[in-house]
């Protein structure tokens, strides 16, 4: 399964996910409170040398990964040149692009293994006070391996309803059989998790 | 709490998985211009055909891998920067959209399956997730109401009555193709 994990090898993917996600609400919060305009330009500065850093290359990817903020970053601009209000913008703006950016870079030097590491270290205090937190884990696991799964029978779907009707893209239409064949995929995979011990704790080992 | 059984477990994670595979789907584009994805028809048919708590539990548990790092959202977007933008409302509001179309589809069994399904979708995916969310939007701006409304709402209702009306088509196609299979209704 594809991650938004950047390929480029950084520093800060040496740091712990623990230590990244906690500095992001820091930096998060920081960034909420700041209400001057040069504040925000050097804020959105930092965050630009944590991307260029790297090299160019991850600065790129990096400036991808913030394009669908462009949009966003538009309605608000619109808004404020109507109503006349452009200082308070910039600094909306500004604080939107930085802290959007500092939470990608968070996601683009950090695995999916060690995110759901420090996610299990956070549900620890659940599992001390008798919370069986081994159903949602499991599940965990399973919407990964099963995304590819029903995307190909998705694929499959709207190749046959191609094959049978003038129009080029299924669309929606495929959503009821597709729900269906979930609702199918469910009911053996249950079956056979239960054969294999199911949700106990003991399963664990 | 009743327990949790291996069943309801796997079908809470197949229909999360539904919500990231529909979003996968090509986008239309309305006349004015704004996309309209089929990942919010995934929410509402976690609540009509999964019920209200197992819906809210598909929901959450995409949003939670979308957070993590996975690119599931339309798109292909995902990680922690979509929490950052004013209107991520629109995202950590799913559990509560799936759940209250759930409790909709739950309460009103009188009601033949599509019109129910309508009536969930409108209530859930729209009304309860557009609260939710303008709510977000004027904290995290800040924003007035006015405002919030102009930019946040508007120009997302047309597509969004489009995917309820989906919704409930899908669900009545699948409770005629499986009947007796829909957990909402169970």
């Amino acid at each position: 399964m594809i991650s938004l994990t950047s390929p480029v090898e950084t520093v800060f993917h040496r740091w712990p996910a623990g230590l990244k996600l906690a500095l992001l609400c820091v930096a998060g919060t920081g960034l909420f409170m700041l209400a001057s305009l040069a504040g925000q330009l050097v804020a959105l500065a930092l965050v630009a040398a944590f991307y260029t850093l790297p090299g160019m290359r991850f600065a790129r990817a990096g400036l991808a990964a913030l394009r669908p903020v462009a949009l966003f970053a538009a309605l608000i601009a619109a808004w404020h040149v109507a109503t006349g209000t452009l200082a308070e913008g910039a600094v909306i703006v500004l604080r939107l692009l930085s802290a959007v950016a500092l939470a990608n870079l968070v996601t683009m030097t950090t695995r999916l293994a060690d995110m759901l590491a420090v996610l299990h270290w956070l549900t620890a205090p659940l599992r001390r006070i008798g919370l069986n937190t081994r159903p949602p884990e499991l599940a965990i696991s399973l919407v990964i391996r099963f995304i590819p799964v029903l995307s190909e029978k998705g694929a499959a779907l709207a190749e046959s309803y191609r094959a049978r009707s003038p129009r080029r893209r299924a669309g929606w239409r495929i959503a009821a059989p597709l729900a269906g064949l979930a609702l199918d995929d469910a009911d053996h995979v249950a079956e056979a998790l239960r054969a294999r011990g199911g949700l106990s704790e003991g399963a664990r080992k | 709490m009743s327990k949790v059984s291996e069943r309801d477990v796997v079908m809470i994670a197949l229909f999360a998985a539904l919500i990231a595979v529909l979003g996968l789907v090509p986008k239309l584009t309305l006349a004015s211009g704004i996309p309209i994805t089929a990942q919010t028809l995934g929410i509402m048919l976690c609540g009509t055909v999964l019920g209200a708590w197992r819906g809210a539990a598909a929901a959450a548990l995409f949003c939670l891998l979308t957070l993590l790092g996975l690119p599931l959202l339309a798109g292909g977007r995902g990680g922690l920067g979509v929490l950052m933008t004013p209107w991520a409302g629109f995202f950590v509001g799913f559990p509560i959209a799936a759940f209250v179309t759930g409790l909709v589809m739950e309460r009103m069994r009188a009601l033949p399956v599509a019109a129910g399904a309508a009536a969930g979708s409108v209530f859930g995916g729209i009304v309860a997730l557009y609260v939710f969310a303008l709510a977000w939007y004027m904290l995290a701006k800040p924003a007035g109401l006015g405002e919030a409304v102009t930019v946040a709402a508007l120009p997302f209702i047309p597509g969004d009555l489009i995917k309820a009306v989906l919704a409930a088509l899908v669900t009545q196609a699948l409770a005629k193709a499986r009947p007796g299979a829909l957990p909402s209704r169970g």
